[in-house]
This record gives structure tokens, sequence and C-alpha cells, in this order.
């Protein structure tokens, strides 16, 4: 007998997939309805525990993957990954990738001219402890121009990827960050619809801050729950 | 009525409790390549390269995995590709594509599959990920699942649970890989909620000994994406 109990559905906060004033959405999304399905054994699992064996050890500091330090405001990013009943997701991958301090990718199709750092790469990863915690530090990231309408620039955004428990928990988001004027008129930002975009806008935090050293900033990752009732599947073990 | 000059609110923010749910999803953009598709993400079984873009950023600037060793794996070793279309037809250069699927014995490598009676295999996940190259192709090699329970006492058709991440795409697409040549897929009780007309689009075609699969996003022949 397995027991299958399955995730929440998304919420009223989930994005559309066609969101016209990102205009990239307008041929990349799907016109034919969803076909809702039942979560299975597939929906259900996922390679939780295995994030060493797939993927190597965490990179929790992004400033210190180079010889130098790199350049801009030295930030310490922390937080939990719960579910949606606010229990701790422990061991989910938090994958992160980001701009440059200037705004500058590290990556040949970024043709913005803003200066690369050597010292910078912007890519980092950690698993959540058995709280849920992680921490990393690396640069706040700068804003950059993008061709989607003229005079377009997004706000600073850390990419974040997550791996949680199971197929139905897999998220991408971008973290943002507070007094940012940006946010407001940056079209992917907006696809969220109020209030729920400001659940991607990290908070200053002064007790996470280190002295002469750091700045911190908070942000919790919230992937769906499992539903209160399972339910039992029929077939033999 | 009493009128009162008030500051505006401080923004609302991640660590509100009246705002405390789901993390909305935002796009992978299109400059992820440094930092999620790992070398050998996209090989389930070997130790090849396959999945990553390294050409997009400087040699120095590669922090993540290699493939790491791997035991026998059982079962039969496919390779599986295909080319990702946006509405015009064009292919996407810029999209994501991660697998998920149990062994050849139809075990899945989770704490959450407890079929003990199942063997697991010690070099084998079931997760791959695989960046589209410049063709808007993707490929991973792994092994051909076996059928897994599905709901009540019903039985799935061997299939891979694929998401699709790109530039443009802004929450994941979900969609499944069934294989042409599986009986089973006559009973399979996902793709029974599927329109008839539609369920060619989640079954791959052998040709040339390599499992074909492409995904439409829009338009003629688009692919069936689920709600999951
Ligand atoms: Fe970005």
């Amino acid at each position: 007998m397995s027991l299958i109990l399955p995730y929440a559905r998304e919420d009223a906060s989930q994005p559309p997939s066609l969101h016209p004033g990102y205009a990239s959405t307008v041929a990349r999304s799907p016109r034919q309805p969803l076909v809702r399905i039942p979560h299975t054994l597939t929906e259900t699992t996922g390679p939780a525990g295995c994030w060493e064996n797939l993927m190597g050890g965490a990179l929790a500091d992004l400033t210190a993957q180079h010889a130098g330090m790199p350049q801009g405001q030295r930030i310490i990013v922390s937080g939990r990954v719960l579910d949606e009943q606010g229990r701790p997701v422990p061991n989910a991958v938090m994958e992160i990738w980001q701009a440059n301090a200037a705004g500058r990718y590290i990556h040949k199709k970024d043709q913005w001219d803003a200066p690369l750092d050597p010292n910078f790469t912007g890519a980092g990863r950690v698993v959540t402890d058995a709280e849920g915690r992680y921490r990393y530090v690396t640069v706040r990231p700068g804003a950059y121009p993008w061709g989607n309408h003229h005079n377009a620039w997004r706000p600073s955004h850390i990419h974040l990827s997550l791996l949680g428990p199971a197929f139905a928990t897999r998220l991408i988001t971008q973290m943002y960050f507070p007094d940012d004027p940006l946010i407001e008129i940056d079209p992917i930002a907006n696809a969220v619809p109020m209030p729920f975009r400001q659940r991607m806008v990290s908070r200053f935090d002064i007790g996470t801050s280190q002295a002469n050293w750091a700045l911190g900033y908070l942000f919790d990752v919230v992937l769906r729950g499992r539903e209160a009732t399972p339910f039992e599947d029929d077939h033999d073990d | 009525m009493t009128t009162e000059l008030v500051n505006p609110a401080p923004r609302q923010d991640n660590q509100d409790p009246a705002l405390f749910g789901q993390t909305p999803s935002q796009t992978v953009g299109p400059f992820f390549h440094y930092g999620l598709p790992w070398k050998g993400g996209a090989d389930l079984v070997g130790q090849s390269d396959m999945g990553a873009r390294p050409e997009l950023f400087p040699e120095e600037h590669y922090v993540l995995n290699l493939s790491p060793p791997r035991g026998a794996v059982a079962g039969e070793t496919i390779t599986l590709e295909g080319v990702v279309y946006d509405a015009d037809g064009k292919p996407v250069p810029d999209a994501m594509i991660e697998i998920w699927q149990a062994n050849a014995a139809g075990r899945y490598a989770s704490p959450d599959d407890d079929r003990s009676n199942l063997p697991l295999d010690e070099g084998f996940i079931g997760f791959g990920r695989a960046a589209t190259n410049e063709s808007g192709l993707y490929r991973f090699k792994t092994v051909r699942p076996g059928p897994v329970p599905g709901p009540g006492d019903s039985a799935q058709a061997p299939h891979i649970a694929v998401s699709v991440f790109g530039r443009g795409v802004i929450k994941r697409l979900v969609t499944r890989i069934y294989f042409e040549d599986a009986a089973e897929n006559a009973s399979d009780p996902i793709l029974a909620l599927v329109p008839a007309e539609r369920r060619d689009t989640l079954v791959a075609r052998e040709i040339d000994g390599v499992w074909r699969f492409d995904i439409v996003l829009q338009g003629e022949r688009e692919t069936v994406f689920f709600d999951v």
C-alpha cells in the first residue's frame, strides 16, 4: 500500500503564462488549456537527499570564488524555505545566479556595456538545514537595461531555483530588493498581481547585517505544501 | 469624517505574515547557463558533459558540478532528444529542460517512494537537466523507465515527467514523455485525461535509435501541458 499525499495547487499569486507586457511570453506561452491531472507518485516524489551526488556541495560565498574580492556592496542573504503550512523544508537545494554589481552577467549573450568583474561569477548553491534555513554571501546586483520596450530596466534581482521534496514543488523565481522603484514598472515582476508581488521583495535586516562587513537581507521561500488529508492508494505493495 | 495626513505605508514585503503563501514563479531569463545546467546534468547514466553550455561564458567562471561517478544502471539506455519551438515555429535557444523519472524497475529514487521491494540503482537518480543549444535542441542520455502506480489501483505507462523553463516562460510548463511502442499507453490514466486528438504530442518516437520528443510551446501541434 502506497500513500499518496498530494500537494496543494498553485495559488492566486502565480503569474499567468501569457503576460503581454513581457513581450517574450507572447510566442512562448501555450494557448490550449492546461490539462489538470491528479498527483501520482511521479509528482509527489523528487530527488531530495541526492543533491551532493547530483550537483555537488554548497557554494555559499559568491564573493570567494576568485583571487580577489568582487566590486560592489557585500550582502548576506538568509532565510528559510517553508511550505504553505509554515513547516520548514529541510534538504532543499537553492541555486543562485545573478548579475554583478554593475548589472552585467558573466554571459556571452549579455551585451550590455557595463564592466565585467573578473572576481565575480554570480553563481552559487545552498542546501537548507533541518529548520529549513539557508544563508549565502554575495554582492548586491545592479539594475540592467533590456530590450523589452524603450528604456526598459530590470530592477536589481537575484535569480533563485528551488528543488524541494517533489516534482510538484519545483520553483524558479527572482528575489527583489526593498526600496527599488523599478519593481513597480518591471513587466516581469508585474506579471505577479498585487499584493502577491511583495512576496518576492526581500527585507533589509540590521540583525543579520554584520558590523563593518555586510548588509543583511531576509527572504523566505514558500513552496507548495502537502494537503492535510492523505488518501490511500489501492495497489499492493 | 476626518482627514488625516499620513505617510505612505512602508512597503509590504516577504516577511509580512499577512502575505505568507506560495512564492510566485518568475522566468529563468536568458542568462542561466553559468548557474544551472552543469556538465553531465543531461547524462543520467554516464560521465559525459551533456547538458551544459560552457561556450557561453569564460572557462574560469564554471563553478558548477562535474558529472559524478556512477555505478551500474540496470535497464535499456536510451537517448532522448527534441527541439523546443515557439509559436512561429522558431527553435528556442534559451530554454532549459528538466526530467524526472523512475528507474527501469519503476522505482523513484526518492524518500517518498517507499516500495522497498523494488530495486534502486546506486548510480541512477532519475533527475536530469539540459539547456537547449542554438538550434533549440535538448538531449538526454538515460534509461527507459518502468511502469509506476497510478491513482487507485491503476498502473501508469512508462513515462518521464518534464519541466520546461526559458526566457519568456514566466512559469514552469509541465509535460510528460510516453513511448510510442508501449502497450500500456492504451490504459494509462493520465493519457486518458487528454483529448484523444492531442495525445500524440506526449508520445516520443524512435527514429534511427534515438527517441524524439519535440516541444511546441504554442500553435499547431502545441504540446499538451499539465496543470499539476
Ligand atoms: Fe536577470
